[in-house]
């Protein structure tokens, strides 16, 4: 019976036969059935016939999957590195991301189609829209596992599904910049100790357009073409987002532009989300050259919680994610002694919508990860809060280190 | 001068015959002559002078 669940990879080798379950292969259909999530609250609102029953998906996010990480727990099992290239090659893995693409429009148009179509009042159209928000905040997740990957197919399919939630420059950003960026004061998608979520987003959510567009400009210009031409990635994306949500506009109505607002909204702030837990505090420390160290299993939180993992192709093993940003989702490993996470994304999301609580649960965890002891030297720092911060967990020597890195 | 570099991260090759249309090095553009900071167009991890002569 489980067995049917399972598949065993086997490699000769000199020592004899080595041989890995994947445990998980069937169990990764979870990342597609979240993003069909609005259907579950259209579905009860359809058979129970209250409006309330809308908000049924954001209580599966908010209520369900902390509680389903906390029981399930953590699943620190990795594919033995030989195995890695079997797992890598089988197309099954590959094709999952794929189909998730079209449902991440089916979430949408469903979406829309009930928020146009029923009696609804304007909080039954709210839950609608913040629903199929959470849904396509995931089809940036999804974007980002095709948009990492070498095949021009999955790349296409990245910029098409970015074009659900009008996010369409995320590839851009995310693979030239942050990645590279990562862990630094330089990145908007990195976020500083004592800085909140709503002060980070407000660096993220802009930082995030320029860096993409300059980094598409430069690639452009090298090529002698203008940056406002068909060959420029982000036009591509954003021409699908324009097809797509101007016509929701004329099938279902004015209650569009308030529906698609808040739904692009929630997706971006999705991202914001994952982004501001991802490298809470975390620096890279600069080398002789002026350039920063190479980005170390440390410099990304993690977690190894079941659930939300797979519901996110992963995502959460997220320093080997960084070492190696074009791995598939089933290979990403855990590392020992990497910054770990108490509890999955949907925990640690609204944790940080709390910023004392955040700040409460997350500072100390971070003044006692092993490469920073304690030494706020080595610590990502909110420039305003530096004072305050150097207060609170400050050692000896705290003076010096302030004037001398005000003098700089 | 080798004229194929390879990321030690993901295997990216940059083949200096062909050079990389996508990224806007024309074929024939030597290793030496890409940008300074330039970094892995494929994992962004890895920097210019990570790269290994393979040729």
């Amino acid at each position: 019976m489980v067995k049917r669940n399972m598949k065993t990879y086997t490699l000769a080798t000199d020592a004899g036969d080595m041989s890995f379950t994947d445990t998980k292969r069937y169990l990764w259909t979870a990342s597609l059935a979240y993003a069909l999530m609005p259907f579950l609250g259209i579905g009860a609102h359809a058979l129970f016939g209250h409006q309330a029953w809308l908000a049924l998906p954001l209580f599966v996010v908010y209520v369900i999957g902390p509680i389903l990480d906390w029981w399930l727990g953590e699943d620190e099992n990795n594919p033995p590195e030989e195995i890695v290239p079997l797992l890598e090659e089988d197309s099954y893995y590959r094709l999952l991301p794929m189909l998730t693409v079209p449902l991440h429009f089916a979430s949408l148009i469903g979406a829309a189609y009930w928020a146009g179509t029923q009696a609804l009042s304007w909080w039954g159209v709210l839950l609608l829209a913040v629903s199929a928000g959470i849904a396509n905040g995931l089809g940036i997740n999804t974007g980002h596992e095709l948009g990492h990957k070498k095949t021009q197919l999955e790349r296409n399919l990245a910029k098409i599904v970015l074009a659900v939630p009008a996010y369409g420059h995320f590839s851009i950003e995310h693979n030239r910049g942050h990645h590279r960026d990562v862990a630094t004061p330089e990145d908007p998608a990195s976020s500083r100790m004592g800085e909140s979520i709503y002060k980070f987003a407000r660096r993220e959510i802009p930082g995030a357009f320029r860096r993409a567009w300059a980094v598409e400009d430069e690639r452009l210009t090298r090529k002698g073409v203008s940056v406002w031409s068909w060959e420029n990635e982000i036009l591509q994306s954003y021409a699908v987002t324009f097809a797509l949500q101007i016509s929701l506009i004329a099938a279902f109505g004015w209650v569009m532009i308030p529906f698609l607002a808040i739904h692009n909204f929630l997706a971006w702030w999705q991202l914001t989300s994952a982004n501001y837990i991802e490298h809470y505090g975390l620096l890279r420390q600069k080398e002789p050259n002026g350039k920063y160290e190479r980005c170390q299993p440390h410099h990304s939180w993690n977690s190894n919680h079941k659930y939300t993992n797979l519901v996110l192709f992963h995502l959460e093993r997220h320093s080997d994610h960084h070492a190696h940003p074009t791995r598939r989702y089933q290979s990403l490993r855990n590392f020992k002694n990497v910054p770990r996470l108490p509890n999955g994304y949907n925990g640690m999301f609204p944790l940080a919508y709390v910023p004392p609580l955040w700040f409460r649960v997350m500072d100390p965890r971070l003044m006692a990860l092993p490469h920073i002891d304690g030494e706020l030297t080595r610590v990502n720092i909110d420039p305003d809060k530096k004072e305050a911060l150097y207060a609170k967990y400050g050692v000896a020597g705290l003076k010096e280190n302030l004037s001398a890195t005000e003098a700089a | 001068m080798s004229s194929v570099h390879e990321c030690p991260g993901c295997g990216y090759q940059y083949h200096q015959d062909l050079g990389d249309e996508h990224e806007g090095f024309a074929p024939g553009t030597p290793f030496d002559e890409l940008p300074e900071d330039w970094v892995c167009p494929d994992c962004s991890v890895r920097y210019k002078e990570d790269f290994q002569p393979l040729q």
